[in-house]
């Protein structure tokens, strides 16, 4: 692959309401905001991918919201209708292919919408939809029989939750920040078993945007360039019955082409840092295996030795994750930001020390049907 | 430009976007629905390569990429392989919580089937066997099947 | 710089005001295996998948996801682009930067719609801003009507000269089995159609159609040993903007986004005189007017003179610049394949496989994408490598 680096980026600070500001502010705010952070004009970039989805902004044609507010006047500019980590990797696909830089903006607001309505709406019409299936109830059947297969109790996953919590109090745009334990987690209300309150994300509004250019561009730019060195993405069967909801294999291939792109061989000695996506906390695990971070059925045991906190050997969602804010779509788009902010060293106070390497990841369909990898990295 | 903005008093406006559906069932679905409505017999298809049987029943098999080969009959019992008690509401869901869901291996089929478990909650595990209870009034959808129950 | 992308495989279905036998995920299948049948390939040989439709016509949310089984897309990356009408023209080019990136060797594109299946004004009106303009100005038909009797108060334009544009597209549909509409409309069965909203009348204006349409792009050095006349991209240009119904609509400027896509994609296929360097094109006219309008945006002919170039028979078949020799938008409207089918279409001429359309000797082929908000796409296919 061609070298392409991540040269700006921007986020909103994540809230549970952003009354005061429509979709074209927040992608206003985030386009100037990383446009500065890159140390380039509106000029400069000539290629926009916009993210956004039809059902979450009750608008057809979402993307129309928005492409005067991020520079697509008279530039080629495309909606990509999925997670913000696969809008990158269109935008990354078109500096491949001549461009001289991308910028991807995402933009979403849970709290204009139901987002059990809308996600009951990814699945089947003719078979799903009247059983009021959604994103809820069918992560926590994909919980259900990941632990109970492997003996991880709803103690460990908390685990993730505290963690995450705990690590948002680091990361201002994070919408909440908080300090929970375990008895907490276990103590809040039963959303659908064995999913509690806070075991899952919350409701968010956000806008996000990152900018990735050509090695000539990116050597203009006002910061380090984080270079992106693997990419990947796959998709598996539609039906949840048709799937092994505790082995996520289109993850584990993605991973797979990312890594033989990057080079990486052993995932926990290469990689310095991870931003999985993780809207419930059981993912934070499964998703790590499907990483191979860890053997199959051995997620809950990564937690349990500490080795994904800040101190530990692969420190996970040093942002604080899905769990402390989660506008979806955006969501993905800011694991691709944290990453970048690591590899840069301007994480601040939520910086993992001696970050070379980092991996950022984001999934699309119910209980990660189809996931995207990222692996960035200072070295070119 | 942000000065002033402080002074205004953000407004919003509710609206809602009533948009009518009508989904076809295609051939292959209807073969199911008005099989569970006329005979109260749940239906699958088997592909001719992998010989994986699906229900709901398939036009083709998705990994193999190839049509089925044939119709299958399928038990109205099965196993549970997960589940999950609901606690929630919202406008879709057919029953009032607290019920689950669960994905239930069918007897004869190779892929589990989705529908809901309205009784015995306390009792609900996976490993169970459950049956179909079949609605007295039937249309041909999915909800003709009411819900399954632990035997 | 990106590698050379070839087009080396289309299908479609059979488009129909109704497909209750298949369900979406089953129509695409339809789609994709008839493609992968022209380019003699199979499903293991797709690298990627690029999908798109619009949403709110089927609701279903996450079609990258749901379409599975029936794109092929089993433990395959797969994407989803939407956006509006122009969406068939923008998984395209989508598919096309998949390749020209050197990531992927070979990929499916696909679009489609099952209009049948929702109330199409309903699902459109959703399209305007909620708290601007959906209250008053919305739906497809208003917006174009506006945009009509502009056109006709400028030039003198007669209703008679853009129902020609019906009698030609549906004329030219009669030669495509495909098409969903196969009975010829005269100027005069148009005239005397209901009106819907002047000047616009029920013959003025495309059909709701259930169809899916899938295109194989493949890689320089891959595509020369898939099809034996693969046809080339020269250009791809998008240009979508508008944030309110007002503002991007001067209706006598034109529609401003065409003309800047059909620049762009000239510059990049060194076309400077489009109506001798073109040999066809398969334009997205969602209805008569425009059929005139649009190709003076497009630069055919000088501002007010298409009802006279139309008229003198240079876009029929036969002509110098024949347009939409599948029948068009106006003959076949499954929305988020319809911007597709014109870039099918156009690589079908360019392949030589048109079969009872076919356009003698086609080098270059020009395909267009519009969506309802006044956004444009442009491809331009040739069977010159570049």
């Amino acid at each position: 692959m061609d070298k392409a680096a991540i040269v700006g980026v921007a986020q909103t600070k994540y809230e549970k309401r952003k009354k005061d500001q429509i979709f074209a502010d927040m992608v206003f705010d985030v386009t100037r905001a990383a446009l500065d952070d890159a140390g380039l004009t509106i000029h400069d970039i000539d290629s926009v991918v916009t993210v956004s989805n039809d059902f979450f902004d009750g608008r057809t044609i979402s993307g129309m919201a928005v492409g005067d507010a991020c520079g697509g006047q008279d530039k080629n500019i495309s909606t990509v209708s999925g997670d913000g980590t696969f809008g990158a990797f269109y935008g990354l696909m078109r500096v491949l292919s001549g461009y001289k830089a991308t910028i991807i903006v995402a933009h979403y607001k849970g709290s204009e919408g139901n987002i059990l309505i809308t996600t009951n709406g990814m699945f089947d019409p003719i078979f799903h939809r009247h059983l009021g299936i959604d994103v809820i109830s069918s992560a926590a059947m994909q919980a259900n029989v990941y632990m109970s297969k492997y003996g991880i109790r709803e103690e460990d996953v908390a685990q993730v939750s505290v963690k995450n919590h705990g690590n948002a109090k680091n990361n201002p745009f994070a919408q909440l920040p908080m300090d929970i334990t375990v008895a907490d987690v276990m103590k809040s209300r039963k959303i659908a078993e064995p999913l509690k309150l806070l075991d899952c994300c919350p409701i968010s509004d956000g806008a996000a945007a990152v900018i990735i250019a050509n090695e000539e561009l990116a050597a203009n730019c006002r910061k380090k360039p984080v270079w992106i060195k693997g990419v990947g993405h796959c998709c598996e069967d539609y039906y949840l019955g048709d799937r092994n909801l505790s082995n996520p294999i289109a993850l584990r291939e993605a991973a797979k082409r990312a890594y033989a792109m990057a080079g990486i061989k052993n995932p926990i000695e290469d990689i310095d840092v991870a931003e999985v996506l993780e809207p419930f906390s059981y993912m934070e695990p499964l998703w790590l295996e499907g990483l191979g971070f860890c053997e199959q059925g051995t997620g809950g045991q990564l937690i349990g030795k500490g080795f994904t906190t800040m101190d530990g050997k692969l420190p996970v969602n040093p942002s604080g994750g899905a769990l402390s804010a989660n506008p979806v779509l955006v969501a993905g788009l800011a694991r691709l930001i944290e990453a970048a902010l690591q590899v840069r060293g301007e994480a601040g106070a939520r910086q993992v020390k001696g970050v070379n390497t980092a991996l950022a990841h984001g999934f699309n369909g119910p209980c990660g049907q189809s996931h995207c990898v990222w692996i960035v990295s200072g070295s070119e | 430009m942000t000065e002033w903005l402080k002074e205004v008093e953000p407004l919003t406006l509710k609206g809602q976007i009533a948009v009518p559906y009508t989904w076809w069932a295609g051939e292959t679905g209807s073969k199911f629905l008005v099989s569970i409505r006329d005979e109260k017999k749940i239906l699958g298809t088997k592909c001719k390569e992998c010989g994986t049987v699906y229900v709901p029943p398939r036009k083709n098999c998705g990994r193999c990429f190839v049509d089925v080969g044939e119709w299958v009959d399928i038990g109205d019992e099965g196993v549970i392989e997960a589940h999950t008690i609901v606690h929630y509401a919202h406008p879709m869901q057919p029953v009032k919580p607290p019920f689950a869901y669960a994905l239930i291996k069918l007897d004869g089929a190779d892929v589990c089937f989705l529908h809901l478990v309205k009784k015995n909650l306390d009792k609900i595990r996976n490993g169970l066997r459950v049956k179909a209870k079949f609605k007295a009034e039937r249309t041909g959808h999915i909800l003709d099947i009411d819900s399954f129950e632990l035997i | 710089m990106g590698r050379r992308v070839a087009i080396v495989g289309t299908g479609q279905t059979y488009h129909k005001s109704h497909r209750p036998d298949v369900t979406s995920r089953e129509m695409i299948r339809e789609a994709v295996t008839s493609a992968l049948a022209d380019a003699e390939l199979t499903i293991k040989e797709i690298d990627a998948i690029v999908i798109g439709n619009m949403d709110h016509f089927e609701s279903i949310n996450y079609v990258d996801t749901y379409s599975v089984e029936g794109s092929g897309g089993f433990m395959k990356p797969i994407m989803k682009l939407s956006t509006g009408g122009t969406t068939g023209a923008t998984v395209a080019i989508g598919a096309y930067y998949h390749v020209s990136s050197r990531l992927f060797d070979r990929v499916l594109a696909i679009g489609f719609e099952k209009n049948s299946e929702s109330d199409t004004t309903g699902a459109i009106i959703t399209c305007s801003d909620a708290v601007w303009d959906r209250f008053s100005y919305s739906g497809a038909i208003p917006s174009l009507a506006t945009e009509a009797t502009a056109y006709m108060e400028k030039y003198g334009v007669r209703q008679e000269d853009a129902a020609l544009i019906a009698e030609r597209d549906r004329g030219h549909a009669m030669n495509n089995p495909y098409a969903h509409l196969r009975k010829p409309l005269s100027v005069a069965d148009v005239m005397q159609s209901p009106m819907l909203a002047y000047p616009i009348k029920l013959g003025d204006i495309c059909p709701r159609s259930d169809g899916a349409c899938a295109v194989v792009l493949a890689a320089d050095g891959i595509a020369q040993k898939i099809a034996s006349k693969p046809a080339w991209f020269k250009a791809a240009a998008v240009r979508h903007t508008y944030t309110w119904f007002g503002d991007s609509t001067d209706y006598n400027k034109g529609l401003v986004s065409l003309q800047r896509a059909s620049k762009d994609a000239y510059a990049q296929a060194g076309i400077v005189e489009p109506v001798a360097q073109l040999d066809v094109a398969e334009l997205y006219l969602p209805y008569t007017w425009a059929g005139l309008k649009w190709i003076e945006d497009i630069g055919f002919c000088g501002p007010g003179e298409a009802a006279r170039f139309v008229g003198e028979g240079h876009t029929h078949m036969g002509g110098k610049l024949p347009i939409n020799p599948s029948g068009g938008v106006i003959s076949t409207n499954c929305i988020g394949a319809t911007a597709l089918l014109r870039v099918a279409e156009a690589a079908i001429q360019v392949m030589g496989k048109g079969e009872k359309r076919q356009v003698p000797d086609v080098t270059n082929a020009l395909a267009t994408g519009f969506g309802g908000c006044f956004w444009s796409d442009v491809v331009i296919l040739s069977s010159e490598r570049p």
